[in-house]
């Protein structure tokens, strides 16, 4: 019997979620509507830094169906949103207020908010508040001496120093010193559902609730509980489908505070959903550095030492991610090779723009293009290839565990595990390297401007500090797997089934997994930082097994047996060897307090995948078009739950790595004026921008951080995509270092082969 | 502009006797009015492709037309694809081949990809990524919409 058990994990299974996504039964932010709800419409500042002289509601408050506007003076009691990570003291004075106060900092702030009967009239009466704002001079460079944020603060509220080794040393010895000055322009996860947030209070039960919570209901509840004065469980927030996060969705922005601060004033259910140019101009922008950094090399061309500065175009207010984004880029900036010395600043900048916040390999996407652009400057300056000059600077994997020298996110880096060689050998074979390097040759001679780069990187994933799963069989059979993590469309509740799956023996489509409702589990840690599998999936592994240890306890007394000589197969607990069996429904029927078990998996340490991208393209001079003809990603991700969600992740990554590298760019003028406000302006990869890919997923180095030795996959797709393409267009162009800027758009690669 | 008209709009067969002002969008009307909130508002200018129904046989985006200029067409949206509880070979084919993540964009491209065959079953594989180039998806890279959509067009054939 026992022989016969299904293994789920591994397993490239059809998704649990899709059915109802497929048959127009979701339930995302817009479709959650409740009887006598009012529409909130935010009234958003036009002028990118002012200070306001009058708001005039009048007339808008005489529109037939306006209830009420608020303006800064009615939530000045309400405090500015507080750091979820990376939160430094200096920082503070920086948050953004829920609605603005005196000053507008941004084109899209929020100044006023209309209540209405429903959507059409309160833009209609947002229409008629006029605002009347002093312009003062607006700051739209990071690069740029800092000026004042407001009187004594500084608008650069912080600098990331770290480091480890001798680098004064370092660069002393050095043989040559190879410099670079490279940027990542401003882009985002912009989410196909743009936010919305539903507040309501139920007065009988004096719960105030929040429905379309995102990514970390759990954080996002205690938070916002705690800026509007109530006991944490009198607030209840309710995650319905989500689509798409990539970072930027689900943190707190001013509009959920409002929403939940209004359905309590006025005891009316209160919904706002986000238009898509209030998203372009209003949601979390990300990316946007500029780096100015250098590497001492020996005359192999190993690293000695890396110094590096950089500007981190924050925007006009620091919200909930505080210095997360360029903490990261300056302690991932290392990556996978040998850095003996290693020095950074991270200039964290405002700037009369919409605030910054966290995107898919954040920090990352940055540094690995600075990284990977100073390898193949190295690279050019040695005179070897840019794939020699890599397996030169690798770490070994007899140096695993690598213990980097830096922290990041509250923990020490240490890279658990990996071979970074192997994948790269098996990522270039896997990319016919030697034969496309001779068939690129060929066609160059032609007169074709066709070439191919590499880039490698580090990722981090599974953040700590824990999370909790309770397990519970129902009478009808099924199986709930209670979590405080979240979706955001990454199919987790695939994943999760797999693993309790295999543990307690129960078929996976089962299972049902319900996340992101506080009222279920009191405390959880929600989606981001490529978390879930890892530390869900063990916990969701340890509650399972612990659930099955107590069944067959039970069994055996029920059943007249030793509890070694059963199992547990689809879902019936079975003799070992054949004989009569019980159904674990029934089993959870005979016992008063039913059937179920809760444990927490605890982690200090993130856990460290990497991968391998080869990108090869074809330039049109004519144009300055890009086409790239192959796309290789190699990636370890430890053990894959569900290869093909795991490709899914990856393939998605890429798209949005491509749209990075060549087309997606929040532009201002010179006066704070965004330009890029519709997706007519902010272009986004369609189906004819994204190649078919080859991604090659291995498991070379599993994890020793946790049973199933997992590491998560979110972000590999595309933390090197902007490195890599830039790589294969310097090579295309037959000049090294060509590309300094994201994105490569047609009119700057245009100008670089004109000039 | 707070005039309303009555009209009926006929969603999947069923008809809907609505109140709306001339300047409201069809794709409110389909979710405010109607009650069908499969599909979905990406954009509301007529970029991403979210809010894709089929007019009279047509894929249009719904945000683009007003409700009045809907009424007396055949209108289908997502909710009228699969036949009970067996799937339009469209839907299964997402599933199969994984061309859905977060959903949301999910509804536009099922209702332009059926539109599309419907009218164009022999459609060349260039023009069918033309097609679906027309509408926005975040999460999967398109690669895996464009082989359920090829396997689903294979199906739609028999």
């Amino acid at each position: 019997m026992t022989g016969t058990k299904q293994t789920y994990v591994g397993q490239s299974l059809p998704r649990l979620e899709d059915r109802p996504l497929l048959t127009g039964q979701g339930r995302f932010a817009a479709d959650i509507s409740f009887p006598g709800q009012w529409t909130m419409r935010v009234v958003r500042s036009g002028v990118a830094h002012g200070k306001i002289l009058s708001i005039d509601v009048d007339a808008a408050l005489a529109l037939p169906g306006v209830h009420a506007v608020w303006t800064g003076a009615d939530v000045a009691h309400i405090p500015p949103i507080p750091f979820r990570l990376t939160g430094l003291k200096t920082l503070e004075p920086y948050r953004q207020p829920v609605l603005a106060q005196d000053i507008v900092r941004y084109v899209g702030e929020p100044v006023a908010v209309v209540f209405a009967a429903d959507a059409y009239v309160a833009e209609d009466a947002a229409d008629l508040i006029d605002i009347a704002i002093e312009p003062l001079p607006a700051q739209v460079r990071a690069t740029e001496p800092p000026g004042a944020f407001a009187e004594g603060l500084s608008t650069e509220p912080g600098v990331i120093r770290k480091g480890f080794g001798d680098i004064e040393a370092a660069f002393r010895d050095a043989h040559a010193v190879v410099s670079l000055e490279l940027s990542v322009g401003r882009h985002s996860g912009v989410p196909m559902e743009t936010r919305g947030a539903i507040g309501r209070y139920d007065e009988a039960r004096d719960i105030l609730e929040m429905h379309g919570a995102a990514k970390v209901p759990h954080w996002n509840r205690d938070t916002i509980a705690q800026m509007l004065g109530r006991e944490r469980h009198s607030v209840q927030f309710f995650e319905g489908h989500v689509g798409g996060g990539f970072g930027i969705r689900g943190e707190i922005y001013p509009e959920d505070v409002l929403v939940c601060a209004a359905a309590l004033t006025f005891r009316r259910p209160v919904k706002w959903i986000e238009d898509r140019r209030e998203h372009l101009i209003a949601a979390n922008h990300s990316r946007d550095q500029t780096h100015r950094i250098r590497a001492a090399i020996d005359a192999q061309g190993h690293i000695l030492g890396i110094d590096n500065e950089f500007f981190h175009d924050n925007g006009a207010y620091i919200r909930t991610h505080a210095a997360t984004v360029p903490d990261l880029a300056a302690a991932m900036l290392p990556g996978p090779y040998r850095v003996p010395a290693y020095r950074v600043a991270g200039h964290i900048r405002l700037t009369n723009k919409t605030p910054a916040g966290t995107y898919r390999a954040p920090g990352r996407y940055e540094s690995t293009f600075v990284r990977e652009r100073l390898l193949d400057a190295i690279a050019a300056e040695v005179g070897v290839d840019t794939v020699e000059i890599r397996r030169r600077n690798l770490i070994a994997k007899s140096a695993m565990p690598y213990t980097l020298g830096l922290e990041t996110l509250g923990t020490h880096i240490v890279y658990d595990s990996g071979d970074y060689a192997l994948l790269l050998d098996k990522t270039l074979a896997a990319a016919g390297w030697d034969e496309l390097q001779t068939q690129l040759q060929a066609r160059r001679a032609q007169g074709e401007k066709v070439g191919a780069g590499v880039a490698m990187f580090v990722e981090k994933s599974g953040l700590g500090p824990f999370d909790t799963v309770r397990v519970d069989i129902l009478p009808d059979g099924g199986v709930d797997v209670i979590t405080g993590v979240a979706s955001i469309g990454q199919g987790i509740e695939t994943v999760i089934a797999q693993i309790c799956a295999d543990a307690l023996g129960v078929r996976y489509d089962t299972i049902r997994v319900i996340h992101g409702q506080t009222d279920r589990i009191d405390r959880g840690m929600g989606a981001f930082a490529s978390r879930v599998t890892v530390m869900c999936g063990e916990a969701t592994r340890m509650a399972a097994n612990k659930l099955r240890d107590k069944a067959l306890q039970h069994a055996a007394q029920l059943m007249q047996t030793g509890a070694e000589s059963l199992d547990i197969v689809d879902g019936e607990v079975v003799r070992i060897g054949g004989g009569p069996s019980m159904p674990l429904r029934e089993l959870a029927r005979a016992l008063p307090d039913g059937l179920s078990a809760e444990d927490t998996f605890e982690s200090t340490h993130m856990v460290y995948p990497y991968g391998v991208h080869v990108a090869a393209v074809k330039v049109d001079a004519a144009t300055g078009a890009v086409a790239i003809e192959r796309y290789v990603i190699g990636y370890d991700i430890g053990k894959a739950v569900n290869p093909k969600l795991v490709e899914g992740q990856i393939a998605g990554g890429l798209a949005q790595g491509i749209g990075g590298a060549f087309l997606e760019e929040f532009l201002y003028d010179e006066a704070g004026e965004p330009l890029s406000v519709t997706f007519a302006d902010y272009l986004m990869p369609t189906a004819r921008e994204v190649p078919a890919s080859t991604i090659l997923i291995t498991e070379d180095a599993p994890s020793p951080l946790n049973t199933l030795g997992l590491k998560g996959a979110g972000e590999g797709g595309a933390n090197p995509a902007g490195a890599a393409l830039a790589a294969a267009i310097d090579d295309a162009l037959q000049r090294p270092g060509a590309v300094t800027r994201l994105p490569v758009t047609p009119m700057r690669l245009k100008a670089m082969t004109s000039g | 502009m707070t005039e309303k008209s009555t009209i009926t709009l006929t969603i999947n067969g069923h008809d809907h006797a609505i109140a709306v002002e001339p300047r409201r969008t069809l794709v409110d009307a389909i979710r405010e009015d109607c009650g069908q909130t499969g599909t979905h508002i990406g954009c509301e200018h007529g970029i991403c492709g979210a809010c894709t129904v089929i007019v009279d046989g047509e894929p249009v985006r719904s945000c683009l037309m007003f409700a009045v200029q809907a009424e007396g067409k055949a209108i289908r949206t997502v909710e009228g694809l699969a036949a009970g509880d067996t799937l339009h070979p469209m839907q299964q084919a997402f599933i199969d081949h994984h061309g859905l993540q977060c959903g949301f964009c999910t509804p536009g491209f099922l209702m332009l990809a059926v539109g599309v065959l419907e009218r164009e079953p022999d459609i060349s594989d260039d023009d069918l990524i033309d097609v679906l180039s027309s509408n926005l998806c975040r999460c999967t890279g398109y690669q895996n919409i464009i082989k359920a959509v090829r396997a689903a067009a294979a199906e739609m054939r028999k």
